[in-house]
């Protein structure tokens, strides 16, 4: 490996950038040009760079984290500003860095003012979100994770559509009310190390190895638990979700689907499972439970929206639940599913949200009754959307189909119970998608200001070419991604099975091994 | 008698001196004569910060009543900070408001010396002579506007009140020397210590006479019914200054007597102040919700984050007491920066502290806006500034002694106060402008101050190690 610091240039470049924004004048908005190329430059370094990692990063996993750096914070309370990543992490930061780009250029037009403030806030975004996914240090972790919400707040409350304060304020506080707890339990976790070792530490790696008391270790796992749940969201904590999604400018609501919700589920994979293994395998049925009601009634909600942005909101409440499901049933089939299904998530609701905003861009209308039998007018914008959506609803040979089919198989093994209801989730996918898009591109043009509509622009080639095409290789090729996080989820498995026996169930430990039965 | 008897006092020294030297300066200035009376100001406090470093790690002592050691001078340290902030920003406001730019001054260097004795002494006659000192300074620069009915309201009712306070504060002394024989610190512990008091009536009677007094200088639910109104009637700047600095020596002064003398008798004091401090905490919290005035958010705000420190306080442990160091330098530089942006934006006639009036701010002064909003995410505990370090360093003291459910009421309610806080950024970002005079041209002075506030937050939000390692050294020597 080189000796760079490689994992710090990821997370610092776009900082790097909306410090270089703060140097031009841009008060009139005469400058929104080179506004927006240094931030897509710096967002397509950032990409770069996150490419380099995966270009050295080393698929047999050996070492458990690759990229450490560790620096001394607070010394004091043994605070580190330490860094690293696993296959897990990797994915996601790479997917961050490739949604960041097509989350700006969904917003060249849509944006006019206050272009620099925010391009400054996207950046600092990006940055946050990669901070959440590097870290290994947990106070380091809950200031990135804090730290998100402040620019997203901004962006949704400053360039969002009608009701973008209501949204803002909901998704800060939202948000909020559950990460305090969660730095509660944080504060616990360190200190109850202290007591044990003598030293404080908020090292991941050493914390896993804490013995809790499974009391204490009940409370703390809720604390993690509700933050981020909230974050994904899991029901019943999701009716922020809607809201924000709904009210955010384009490249907001992609970030939002695409990269934030998957901080919650990371942090389940990451933290929540690992750190209190105990409380979690208690929990796992509850959190399942949630689960597959988050993936029936996100896709029945989803189904009688009038609004295209509120269906694939609470489309993505439902694809989440998978995610989550998959976590709870925690065997190496399940959790590499889940963390398929959040690339692939990722990619197609970020899709969606840039086919909504292109259609809204023009029509200034996200009704769909506002629109049907477009697919005459914009043959190549029906096409490339039709692709998505088959990618979101999860068809074979399509990123969905993967992750929904690898959760089903893990969870079939613990409990072939939720499979059945998630089942139903899959199918209600299909429903509402295809008859949102049936209402929207087919029939006749019932409306005359459709007729106008112009078919895609370069730009927006450029956003839906990558994902359509990453879309389309997750499919087909899914070894890329499960090969570099099999080594990742393997350890985090084990980590957690290892507390197999604490746990009073009536079912054969052997059920829950990943070997062949 | 050596002349290093004086040691101890030499930064009190300074500052007193200064402050004689601004009131004769006003005597002798000639009618339309335009005098550096700042200036004189900045010099007084400045000497006082270089003794102040001077002394570090000196544990002096002067004639048996003040100390100096690291923890009364790092709280003097953020005492002279906020002295230096509030004649920054005072600038502006007073040739503004035609203010008597003398008595002013003189005024806030004497209250800054009654602080920094408050934080210093080890007698508590003393400390109560202190506290007097401050207080009526206090008083009376809430009522320098004599032209606005408010502010004289505000004074009187805040005098009113606290001489109340004061009485009681005395009383407690009164009963504590009854029983131990001594109103020195050092000897009231021994002695308590020594005979095990904790069951004696006269001494709860005593303790809870202290709590009453401190508690109404920090503005402690149920002692806080003044502060709102006088937060609002005074001037912006005044506000600010007391917001911080006399909140500042109250804890200080309050975490000496209490985690020094009384700390034998903790098992029946921290019950008491476990209930203050959630009482503060969400009465500060729900009532500022309801505001719509901003000085009047930012009182009970206030009022809040006195919640904030005496959680430090009832923990009682060395943690807590860094973090009561490291929560008053964040807090003081964080809200008094913010009462700074109050007071520029203000006008003669107007104090222009409605909410309203900070719609689309960020459209007409980016600058500010930006600069408030530094401050109010500061005040809400967000990464990376200074409030979100001083909230974890908080309630990491909370949760070491054990103390989860203070700590979980801390940050519920922590997460409530960003409710209000955000209105103003709401205001301020995503609101159109309504019609309104631009102030003035605002002063650059005060605007390098708002700029160093910043600066300081950052500093103590994403470097904290420095101040940190200085904070636990500081409660290392005493107590």
């Amino acid at each position: 490996m080189t000796g760079w610091p490689l994992l710090s240039i990821v997370i610092w470049l776009p900082t790097v950038g909306a410090l270089l924004l703060l140097l031009v004048n841009n008060r009139d908005g005469s400058r929104n040009g080179l506004v927006r190329n240094i931030t897509l430059v710096a967002s397509l370094a950032t990409f770069a760079a996150t490419l380099a990692l995966w270009a050295f990063y080393d698929m047999s996993g050996a070492a458990e984290f690759q990229f450490t750096e560790r620096l001394p914070w607070i010394p004091a309370f043994g605070i580190e500003y330490s860094l690293g990543i696993d296959g897990i992490s990797l994915l996601l930061i790479v997917l961050t860095a490739f949604l960041t780009p097509i989350a700006l250029l969904s917003s060249w037009e849509g944006v006019q003012k206050k272009v620099k403030e925010f391009s400054i806030f996207m950046l600092l975004l990006e940055t946050a979100m990669l901070g959440v996914f590097a870290s290994l240090d947990l106070f380091l972790f809950y200031v990135f994770w804090d730290f998100v919400l402040i620019p997203m707040y901004f962006i949704i409350g400053i360039w969002g559509y009608e009701r973008r304060v209501y949204a803002a304020v909901k998704f800060i506080l939202y948000t909020m009310a559950g990460s305090v707890l969660m730095l509660v339990a944080i504060i616990g976790v360190a200190w109850i190390n202290q007591n044990q070792t003598g030293s404080y530490s908020f090292d991941l790696l050493h914390l896993y190895g804490l013995q809790i008391p499974a009391r204490t270790q009940f409370w703390f796992f809720l604390a993690f638990a509700v933050a981020f749940a909230i974050k994904v969201p899991l029901f019943p904590f999701h009716t922020w979700l809607p809201d924000a999604h709904v009210e955010a400018p384009t490249a907001g609501s992609v970030i939002l689907a695409g990269v934030m919700l998957k901080l919650g589920s990371y942090g389940l994979v990451r933290f929540a499972f690992p750190l209190f293994p105990e409380a979690a395998l208690d929990s796992a049925p509850y959190l399942a439970t949630l689960a597959v009601i988050a993936i029936v009634y996100g896709a029945l909600v989803a189904m009688v929206q009038p609004d295209m942005k509120k269906l694939v909101a609470y489309s993505s409440v439902s694809h989440m639940g998978f995610v989550v499901l998959g976590t709870a049933a925690m065997n190496m089939q399940a959790v590499q599913g889940a963390v398929f299904q959040m690339l692939a998530h990722g990619v197609s609701t970020g899709g969606l949200f840039c086919i909504v905003g292109m259609l809204s861009d023009r029509r200034h209308t996200r009704l769909i009754r506002d629109y049907g039998g477009i697919k005459k007018v914009i043959p190549r914008l029906t096409a490339a959307s039709l692709l998505i959506t088959l990618a979101s609803i999860g068809l074979p040979g399509m990123n969905g189909f993967i992750g929904e089919f690898l959760i089903m198989l893990g969870t079939f093994r613990w409990d072939a119970r939720y499979v059945v209801v998630a089942g139903l989730g899959v199918i209600l996918s299909a429903v509402y998608m295809l008859w949102m898009f049936q209402r929207v591109y087919y029939g006749e043009v019932t409306d005359e200001h459709n007729l106008t509509m112009r078919d895609m622009s370069v730009r927006e080639w450029a956003i839906l070419g990558p994902l359509a095409a990453a879309a389309i290789a997750m499919g087909v090729y899914p070894n890329a991604f499960l090969k570099p996080m099999e080594p990742a989820v393997g350890r985090i498995v084990q980590r957690i099975e290892q507390h197999q026996p604490f746990r009073v169930e009536n079912k054969p430990v052997a059920i829950r091994r990943d070997s062949p039965r | 008698m050596t002349l290093s008897t004086f040691d101890a006092v030499i930064p009190v020294i300074c500052v007193s001196l200064a402050g004689l030297v601004v009131m004769l300066a006003e005597s002798f200035r000639g009618r339309n004569e335009r005098m550096p009376i700042g200036g004189l100001a900045v010099i007084g406090l400045v000497g006082a910060a270089i003794a102040t470093v001077l002394l570090w790690d000196r544990n002096a002592t002067s004639f048996g009543v003040v100390t100096a050691d690291n923890f009364a001078l790092f709280v003097n340290l953020v005492l002279i900070a906020v002295g230096l902030l509030t004649v920054f920003f005072s600038s502006q406001t007073i040739e503004r408001d035609r203010l008597p730019a003398g008595e002013y001054y003189a005024l806030v260097l004497f209250s800054v010396v009654g602080m920094m004795l408050m934080v210093q002494a080890t007698d508590l006659l003393l400390l109560f002579l202190a506290l007097e000192t401050m207080s009526i300074a206090v008083y009376v620069l809430t009522g320098i506007r004599r032209d606005q009915p408010a502010s004289t309201e505000a004074a009187f009712k805040y005098f009113l009140l606290g001489a109340f306070a004061s009485a009681f504060f005395l009383y407690g002394i009164a009963f504590i020397y009854g029983v131990t024989g001594s109103t020195n610190l050092d000897r009231v512990g021994s002695v308590i210590a020594a005979q095990s008091m904790s069951g004696n009536p006269m001494i709860l009677l005593a303790v809870g006479l202290l709590i009453v007094g401190f508690g109404f200088k920090i503005a402690a639910v149920p002692f806080h019914m003044w502060s709102p109104d006088a937060y609002e009637g005074a001037p912006a700047v005044v506000t600010g200054f007391m917001s911080t600095g006399v909140k500042a020596a109250a804890v200080a002064g309050f975490a000496r007597v209490f985690l020094s003398a009384l700390e034998p008798m903790i098992g029946e004091w921290a019950p008491v102040l476990w209930v203050v401090a959630a009482a503060t905490m969400i009465l500060g919290t729900v009532l500022g919700v309801a505001q719509t005035s901003l000085k009047r958010m930012l009182a009970y705000s206030s009022i809040a984050h006195g919640g904030y420190l005496l959680v430090g306080l009832v923990a009682g442990n060395d943690v807590g007491k860094a973090a009561i160091l490291y929560y008053l330098a964040a807090y003081a530089v964080t809200n008094i920066g913010a009462f700074g942006v109050i007071a520029l934006l203000g006008s003669r006639d107007r104090a222009n502290d409605d909410l309203r009036d900070y719609a689309g701010l960020w459209h007409s002064q980016p600058a500010l806006a930006t600069l408030m909003t530094i401050f109010l995410l500061s005040l809400g505990g967000f990464p990376p500034t200074a409030g979100f370090v001083a909230k974890w360093y908080i309630f990491s003291a909370a949760v070491a002694s054990g103390y989860y459910w203070l700590a979980i009421i801390g940050v519920v309610s922590s997460v409530v106060s960003v409710f209000f806080y955000l209105r103003v950024v709401v205001m301020m970002y995503m609101s159109e402008r309504d019609a309104r005079p631009l102030p003035a041209p605002l002063s650059r002075v005060a605007l390098a101050a708002l700029a160093l506030s910043v600066l300081a937050i950052l500093y103590l939000g994403i470097v904290p190690t420095q101040i940190i390692s200085i904070a636990q050294a500081s409660v290392s020597t005493i107590f």
